[in-house]
């Protein structure tokens, strides 16, 4: 006796947590039974086996139609197939675009191409994420991107109208959007000690402040792309360390402000200099895509990374960051204030989220 | 000419790429209605048309309004090659017919296509101005309201029950016709589709007709079905109650309808006697002509069996005084009519006054030797002939009407067993027009009954019964007979006394059948008949036994007949009547009482049995009251009584008592397991799961015992298919894999709907079908309603203790009835002239009270099957059925499988999140008040494709299919602006598959009433307000949660 047919159909859709998430884990049915077998669940309710079978089975299906709905979450909450109340709709929808952290940080900034998701079965083995969720959380990525990459408005915004996603997680996938429009590296040995958070974090700072949309909001791609005539700019900052009057006044004023104030003054003092020559050239290189990409990296290899060999704890690196950007408005001679505004104050926060071990 | 239909169609969207180029499409919309068809502009390249169109006028005769549906078409324009069409919308213009039901049918319908699925929705709205037509030759009933509902709606009275309506229209099936070589599937289902809905416009016009000709003004319990014959045609047929209904003005004087629909009702309605003799021979399907083309047709009938839970009995018209006075009356309003059927099951209190018990009939039919397939009349004396003979079992019981009544068939190639089924009953003559002084007399009788068990007392006449039934003094009043057990289609009324919670029932069975042709398949089928019947009710009897209950409600068998084999399936509501004696527990014997280890084999059975019904009384909470010594205190007269007893019982009297008494002290139910076929019997009996904690289930609206019903509730349906693995297929092997799968089944929603504990599953409804040789498909349609189990407990004291009270009060009472009225109805005692069947009768008023309630009254049963039956017994192991009798045609029907039509689409709200639309197969939604019928939805649809693998396989793709079809009900529903489909049933699931060819194709047709709905909380907050007024913003605001 074999069940050659076997379905269950509420007038309400039935959706069982548990088993969304063991279906966008990526696990076939027969692995989810094993695994909800070991919950304990047929102890709890006197099930069998079979019924727990027959149950997925059920589920699975039913996640797979509402799959082709996922893609389009306004479709969802339209569509007359399923009635599913207004807060098991939203679970849905938010559970399907939730990601995992180990994936999210090898895709970042990489470019959302075919190329990339050959890649996958590799991130899938690293990670030990399915190869199926991987692909989910891939294609979702792209989608994501394709809609809002050419659209004018917030990102964030259009995100959350596209995608009914909660405020948060299309704060997310506008980093997401935003990094992969960019192509930062985030992958090299050097980055791994940084989270999808701190780069969400400063992406976030970077569409405020550092693209067209922060200055014009009626452009297209305004906040998915750098605004370029700002990236240009940027050269004319070099004058802050090329002028060697204007570097020493620079220092002089922040080591008057500081001193005594900083547990690392004496290593402050030695490596101001180079300090800020790194961040000052970050900055007139952001005009090469190249750089661009790079931006991470040379911020933790010009900063964070001489900063944290001397030990200095983080309040330090605050109270330095703070004087030496208000300090450059002390400078008479140095006629960009606003252009650093934009660039320092965007990088003092990126540099103080990006500081940590 | 009397009606103008507008039509506008507004907008489309999610549309499919119909055009690979450019991903888009251009859409227009063909718009028809009888012969005439509209085109809309064709909208380019989009996928969200907005058409927006001027309205489209069709000016028709309200014939063809009621006949013909709505067909909108959404084609894809194409410059060089045909249009291809995306879809079709049917919408059924019905409900706007009548006055007070929709107005308008505006909303988002889906786009169906056959092949494809739903593809889209489309806004559509459509309004139909009616001029008045005061024809009386008119051949349409505009006006007449549907309700599937089997109780009278909530938000009417029934002025005048006028009685049963039924009417039958056959045509050639699309796709048998030779056409069908040449087209493609898409094309003959979408033929079939129409037909169906066109049919079944043309049958609720005809019953329409028929209802104005009563001078009623609506049919509740309105039951439509479709029998795929196959080569011999496509019958539709329908049968339902005529009734006057008027609309009660102010919604305020109902009751929340939380339990039985017919609380709410202020007047019993009246059995209205009808007014001109002539005008019921419309009923009458039997030409003259029928005579010799039945003759012509093979057909089969096999012995009949009555159920009457345990008594049974004549019609005897010598009874006592009272008993002749109802007949009289009832009979006087109900004679003249052909057939006093009606198909509610619940009603209005006082209107039932007994109940006698299931009265059945089936009959085998050999489709192919039609000799006129494409006319009714073969087919309409085909149904006459059932229904006399479910007339005349009722007559037998001492009633003169059936209620509860259904019909269905069970077709399989070219054999088709017709059954019809449903409950004798007495209905209450105070409620005839003419009552006079008798009547009033009535009145006063009526009144000193309790109300909690009248229904139990027997109608028969116990001095005349043809069979031996085992009657008792109720343990309610003490006044009147009742049987041990009673067996009824009907739901449980809401003023009988419950005690503890009911449960489902079920009997499941199978029987091997030799693969034969024609005449000689009809045959064995016809022969294997009564067995099955036999032991479904013997099945029946013992898991009602094994529960510890005593009465059966909402019982319905099915018989279903394939290729090889017979599958019978009953399911029932088990509970535990405070009127009906204890029942007596189930005792196992062995045949070969000389071996040791066997003896010790069947005591252990035994031990596990006795536990079991322990068990279950604790899991019911059946604890019947101990019956103390005062209220017992007899009120009869004994001696007097006594006396009579033997007056009017043959020579034999004494023996019978005394043979009563021993059968008393045993006090069982006997099984023989005397072969390995009553082994399993007992072994599947003791197989049976009780539901999990937390949930309980039924197959009636409602569930004894539990009145703290949530809201929260959710409609489901399940298919199962399983492959017998076709090896040496025995009757055990196979009755095996049935019941596992419906346990599993059971199991599996249990598992399902877990989260909604403590939960009751009502209005359980399983079908059988086999689909092929080795495939049975059970279908399971039910709601699952979360209660709040405090609170439920609580009634349940109360209610017990009221009960209680209620039955010292009577007996209190009981002294002042007029004498003779008592001797006369009472004496009339229990020996039946059936000399065979000695054993069965007890007196019991010569026994003292505390031995009464212990032994004697739930004693016996010993078989007390007719002599027919005992033919049977030494086949099968044994006892005691209810009485059956040998005629002709055979017997009871389940009633759940009917097949309807109509093609609906429909859609939610316009704006932009969908409204909720709750299902429901109850005529009630929980913690809310119906305030507006919009009419009855009635849809057929056809889903077929050939790549089945590709949609997922067959679950998949019926997955989907059942989806849809939910959503196309929901839509409909919201268009007409409401926010519930109430009474929802799927009456048909014919699923057939080709995994060879990728192939599969299935058949759906559902049913319900579309109304509206407000909250009980709600309505306090607006209660100054007409909830009438505000129907239209409160159904998407109505809204309803999971």
């Amino acid at each position: 006796m074999t069940n050659e047919l076997d379905i269950f159909v509420g007038n309400t859709t039935l959706i069982d947590e548990d088993v969304y998430r063991l279906w966008l884990d990526g696990y076939s049915v027969n692995d989810a039974v094993a695994l909800r077998v070991r919950s304990g669940i047929l102890e709890q309710t006197g099930a069998t086996a079979a019924v727990l079978q027959s149950d997925t089975m059920d589920h699975y299906r039913t996640f797979h139609m509402l799959e082709r709905l996922l893609h389009a979450p306004p479709k969802l909450l339209h569509q007359l197939i399923f009635q599913i109340p207004p807060s098991r709709q939203a679970l849905l929808i938010e559970r399907y675009y939730a990601f995992d952290e180990a994936f999210v940080r090898e895709v970042l900034g990489k470019k959302l191409s075919k190329g990339t998701k050959k890649d996958l079965d590799d991130i899938s083995t690293k990670t030990g994420i399915t190869l199926k969720s991987c692909r989910r959380q891939f294609d979702n990525f792209k989608r994501v991107f394709k809609v809002v990459e050419e659209m004018r408005g917030s990102l964030v915004d259009n995100i959350q109208q596209h995608f009914l996603l909660s405020d948060r997680l299309a704060r997310d996938y506008a980093a997401i959007v935003f990094f992969a429009n960019n192509r930062f590296e985030t992958g090299k040995k050097k980055l791994q000690y940084l989270s999808f958070g701190d780069f969400a974090f400063c992406a976030e700072l970077m569409i405020q402040n550092w693209t067209l949309g922060a200055v014009d909001s009626q452009v297209d791609d305004m906040d998915v792309d750098l605004d370029k005539e700002f990236l240009q700019d940027l050269k004319e900052l070099k004058v802050l360390v090329a002028d060697k009057d204007l570097l020493d006044l620079h220092k002089s004023l922040v080591c008057t402000a500081l001193r005594g104030k900083l547990g690392v003054f004496s290593e402050m003092e030695a490596n101001f200099k180079n300090l800020s020559r790194g961040l000052v050239n970050v900055a007139a290189k952001l005009t090469h895509n190249k750089d661009v990409r790079d931006l991470f990296v040379d911020l933790v290899e010009k900063f964070v990374e001489p900063c944290r060999s001397d030990h200095w704890p983080l309040n330090d690196v605050r109270l330095f960051l703070n004087q030496y950007s208000a300090s450059v408005h002390s400078l008479d001679g140095f006629r960009h204030q606003a252009l650093w505004d934009r660039y320092m104050g965007t990088l003092r926060g990126c540099l103080l989220r990006l500081y940590h071990d | 000419m009397p009606g103008k239909l507008k039509v506008k169609i507004v907008a489309g969207r999610h549309l499919p790429v119909m055009d690979r180029a450019s991903d888009l499409t251009d859409a227009f919309v063909e718009v028809k209605f009888g012969n005439t068809t509209f085109k809309t502009d064709v909208y380019l390249k989009s996928l969200n048309p907005q058409w927006n169109s001027e309205w489209f006028k069709f000016e028709v005769d309200d014939e063809d309004l009621q006949d013909e549906p709505l067909q909108i078409t959404v084609l894809d324009h194409d410059t060089y090659s045909a249009n291809d069409a995306i879809g079709k919308v049917y919408i059924d213009i019905d409900p706007l017919l009548y006055s007070e039901a929709a107005t308008v049918i505006s909303g988002w319908f889906p786009i169906y296509d056959t092949i494809h699925g739903i593809r889209g929705e489309i806004n559509v709205v459509v309004k139909v101005d009616l001029f008045n037509d005061l024809n009386r030759f008119r051949q349409s009933s505009c006006g007449v309201k549907f309700f599937c509902t089997t109780s009278i709606p909530k938000c009417y009275r029934a002025v005048i029950i006028h009685g049963f309506v039924e009417e039958l229209v056959v045509n050639e099936d699309p796709e048998y016709q030779w056409i069908d070589r040449i087209r493609t599937p898409r094309a003959s289902n979408e033929a079939r589709q129409r037909l169906i809905s066109l049919m079944s416009g043309e049958l609720q016009r005809k019953i329409g007709l028929k209802v104005l000709e009563m001078r009623g003004n609506a049919v509740v319990g309105y039951l439509q079905c479709f029998d795929l014959e196959g080569e011999s045609g496509l019958v539709v047929r329908a049968i339902g109650t005529a009734c006057t209904l008027d609309k009660l003005s102010s919604p305020a004087a109902f009751l929340p309808a939380c339990n039985s629909p017919s609380k709410d009702m202020k007047e019993s309605p009246l059995v209205h006697p009808p007014s001109h003799g002539c005008r019921s021979t419309h009923n009458s399907p039997i030409h003259t002509a029928t005579g010799s083309r039945l003759t012509q047709n093979f057909s089969v009938s096999v012995p009949t069996l009555i159920y009457t839970g345990m008594g049974s009995g004549s019609a005897g018209k010598e009874g006592g005084p009272f008993k002749a006075l109802l007949r009289q009356q009832t009979q006087s309003a109900l004679e003249q009519r052909e057939f006093p059927f009606f198909t509610l099951t619940a009603f209005p209190p006082g209107f039932l006054v007994h109940v006698g018990g299931v009265v059945s009939a089936r009959s085998v039919k050999l489709l192919d030797r039609i000799h006129n397939p494409d006319e009714p009349e073969t087919r309409d004396a085909w149904w006459a002939e059932i229904r006399q003979e479910i007339k005349s079992h009722a007559k037998a019981l001492g009633c003169h009407a059936v209620v509860g009544y259904s019909e269905s068939t069970s077709i399989c190639e070219e054999v088709c067993i017709l059954s019809a089924s449903g409950t004798a009953a007495v209905l209450n003559p105070r409620f005839l027009q003419d009552g006079t002084v008798e009547s009033c007399l009535e009145q006063r009788l009526e009144e000193n009954l309790p109300a909690g068990c009248g229904f139990c007392h027997i109608p028969y006449d116990e001095l005349n019964m043809p069979f031996p039934a085992h009657l008792t003094y109720c343990y309610n009043c003490r006044k009147q007979k009742v049987p041990d057990v009673l067996f009824t289609t009907i739901d449980l009324p809401i003023d009988a006394t419950v005690i503890g919670k009911g449960c489902l029932i079920q009997a499941r069975l199978c029987r091997l059948k030799k693969k034969a042709q024609a005449e000689a398949n009809a045959t064995a089928i016809s022969n294997l008949l009564p067995f099955m019947e036999y032991e479904v009710h013997t099945q029946l009897m013992n898991k009602l036994k094994l529960k510890g209950m005593n009465a059966l409600f909402g019982l319905r068998i099915q018989i279903t007949v394939g290729e090889n084999m017979l599958m019978g399936l009953a399911s029932a509501t088990g509970v535990y009547l405070a009127a009906l004696p204890l029942p007596g527990g189930i005792q196992i014997a062995g045949k070969t009482p000389n071996d040791g280890s066997y003896e010790q084999h069947v005591s252990h059975m035994q031990k596990k049995i006795n536990d079991t019904i322990a068990k279950n009384k604790e899991l019911y909470e059946i604890n019947p009251p101990e019956i103390s010594e005062e209220i017992i205190g007899s009120p009869i007269p004994e001696p007097r009584q006594r006396s009579r007893l033997l007056r009017s019982q043959s020579e034999s009297s004494d023996e019978v008592t005394e043979l009563d008494l021993s059968h008393g002290k045993k006090d069982a139910f006997v099984l023989e397991i005397d072969d390995t076929d009553a082994m399993e019997d007992v072994h599947s009996l003791l197989t049976d799961v009780p539901p999990p904690s937390g949930f309980y289930s039924c197959n009636t609206e409602i569930m004894p015992g539990i009145n703290n019903w949530t809201s929260e509730i959710q409609m489901f349906t399940s298919v199962r298919v399983i492959r017998l693995s076709s090896l040496n297929l025995t009757n055990q092997a196979l009755n095996k894999n049935f019941n596992d799968l419906c346990e599993n089944l059971l199991k599996s929603l249990y598992f399902k709907l877990r989260s909604m504990i403590p939960c009751c599953l009502c209005h359980v409804n399983f079908t059988v079908s086999l689909p092929e040789d080795e495939l049975i498909q059970v279908t399971v349609t039910a709601v699952a309603i979360t209660f709040d189990k405090n609170q439920a407990l609580q009634t349940t004291k109360t209610q017990v203790e009221k009960s209680l009270q209620r039955a010292s009060t009577d007996n209190e009472e009981l002294l002042q009835f007029p004498l003779e009225l008592c001797s006369d109805s009472l004496p009339s005692h229990p020996f039946p002239p059936a000399k065979e069947h000695l054993e069965s009768a007890s007196s019991n008023s010569g026994i003292p009270a505390a031995q009464r309630a212990t032994s004697v009254d739930y004693s016996s049963f010993a078989d007390r099957c007719s002599s027919w039956i005992e033919l049977i017994k030494l086949k099968a192991q044994t006892i005691r059925r209810g009485s059956i009798k040998t005629t002709v045609t055979v017997e009871k029907a389940s009633p759940m499988n009917e097949g309807n039509f109509r093609n609906r689409s429909a859609p939610p709200c316009a704006n932009s999140t969908v409204g909720v639309v709750k299902m429901t197969p109850l005529s009630f939604i929980p913690g809310a008040k119906i305030t507006k019928y919009l009419g009855i939805i009635n849809m057929f649809f056809i889903r077929e494709t050939t790549s089945l693998r590709e949609e997922g396989g067959v679950s998949g793709f019926l997955h989907a299919f059942v989806a849809e079809v939910f959503a196309m009900v929901r839509a409909h529903v919201a268009a007409l602006g409401g926010n519930a489909v109430v009474s929802y049933i799927m009456k048909q699931c014919v699923f057939m598959e080709n995994p060879n060819k990728n192939q599969a194709q299935c058949l759906i047709n559902v049913s319900g009433d579309a109304v509206v709905f407000v909250h009980e909380s709600e309505l306090e907050v607006v209660s100054s307000q007409p909830p009438t007024a505000n129907c239209q913003s409160s159904c998407p605001g109505g809204d309803v949660t999971t």
